[in-house]
């Protein structure tokens, strides 16, 4: 039995191998556990937070940030606010981020065709003029160093988005390149066969 | 409190409505320190409408540069690192703010972008951090199995990911912050 490793975009979410020893569960301080969240009622935990609770305190501040961000009340749809963490995972090629938050953004858009044209076409991809400039404005967020301009930030609000939302987007997106230097650096998206 | 050893900046202060009284409230956050709204605009409005999230963030500075436990990288080599990382993406303000929380002077080189270190160890981390910052989605599983020939223990490993990848958070915010006060203008 071997493990393939995924390096295709895809909306079917692969499992994630780490390149690092995660903390054991038996072996983890209360600290550990408090930012864990296990309980005796809630025991199963993903290898990526185990591997993440090396670092405590880190994890024990990301996770509520994480939920202000992408599930914070207001401003930008949490379906484009997906699209910004997307912006980001393709930049970055995190196959297993991309995969979550494209299935995601699916479900929350009941759209599954715009993740289609942006896996198939990449940056290319031909899109609705507000999804074009959300993403346009995040691939270039994305990058180091970060290269959006007025000129983004103009067509976004051509296309409608206020203060709000683009602060929103400008967070999402920001919060994936967070992500996705822990999830595509520390482990594999992988496929179990056998 | 200004989240780290980093160079303290201005927090930012606005004007708040509590019941019959206009009273001065302060949050402080490097992020619109370095962005400073202008008092009253839009921005400003919707960035106190998301005031949890500019704490937290605040926090998660804190967390990443000047954590209770270390482990191997002290705050120092936090420091100088985080001003390497803000200077590869031209940062420049802000490569300076970390740079000044840097007090050990064999370490403060570091801080800058193409310098090299005598320590294996930390030599690894500065090819990784190069590399996590500029480029990640060319990241392999070889460039972690070289932190960990060098000795770097996996947990080091993870809090070198996480300063390197909150950095990549915060540094965007800035930018992308900055872009909506200077259009606001």
């Amino acid at each position: 039995m071997s493990d393939e490793i995924i390096r295709r975009f895809t909306r079917n979410v692969p499992e994630w191998r780490p390149r690092v020893t995660p903390v054991k569960l038996a072996e983890a301080t209360q600290e550990q556990l408090d930012a864990l969240q296990v309980t005796p009622s809630n025991t199963k935990v993903s290898d990526y937070v185990l591997v993440l609770a090396h670092d405590v305190e880190t994890l024990k501040v990301r996770s509520p940030l994480f939920n202000a961000i992408m599930y914070g009340k207001g401003g930008l749809s949490r379906a484009e606010r997906e699209l910004g963490a997307l912006a980001a995972s393709i930049v970055n090629h995190c196959i297993y981020c991309a995969a979550v938050h494209a299935d995601r953004h699916a479900q929350l858009s009941k759209d599954k065709t715009v993740t289609d044209k942006l896996f198939a076409m990449g940056e290319q991809a031909d899109l609705g003029p507000r999804d074009r400039a959300i993403l346009d404005f995040g691939m270039r967020l994305a990058r180091t160093p970060q290269q959006a301009t007025a000129q983004e930030l103009a067509k976004l609000r051509e296309a409608g988005l206020d203060e709000g939302e683009i602060l929103d987007l400008i967070l999402s997106t920001a919060l994936f390149s967070w992500a996705n230097r822990l999830m595509h650096i520390l482990g594999d998206p992988v496929r179990k066969s056998g | 409190m200004n989240g780290s050893r980093a160079r303290f900046l201005p927090p930012l202060r606005f004007m708040r409505v509590k019941g019959d009284r206009i009273m001065t409230d302060t949050l402080h956050s490097s992020v619109l320190s370095s962005a400073r709204p202008k008092p009253g605009s839009q921005v400003e409005t919707e960035v106190l409408n998301r005031r949890d999230i500019f704490e937290k963030t605040q926090a998660a500075e804190i967390a990443v540069l000047t954590p209770t436990d270390p482990g191997g990288l002290s705050h120092d080599l936090r420091h100088a690192l985080a001003a390497r990382i803000a200077a590869l993406h031209g940062e420049a303000e802000q490569a300076a703010r970390y740079a000044a929380g840097v007090t050990d002077a064999a370490l403060a080189p570091l801080a800058s972008v193409g310098t090299t270190a005598d320590d294996a160890q930390v030599q690894a981390m500065l090819t990784f951090t190069d590399a996590v910052s500029t480029n990640p989605r060319e990241i392999v599983a070889e460039d972690v199995t070289a932190l960990q020939s060098a000795g770097v223990s996996d947990a080091d490993i993870v809090r070198l990911a996480e300063l390197n990848a909150f950095l990549a958070y915060q540094l965007r915010l800035i930018a992308g912050l900055r872009l909506l006060v200077e259009a606001a203008e």
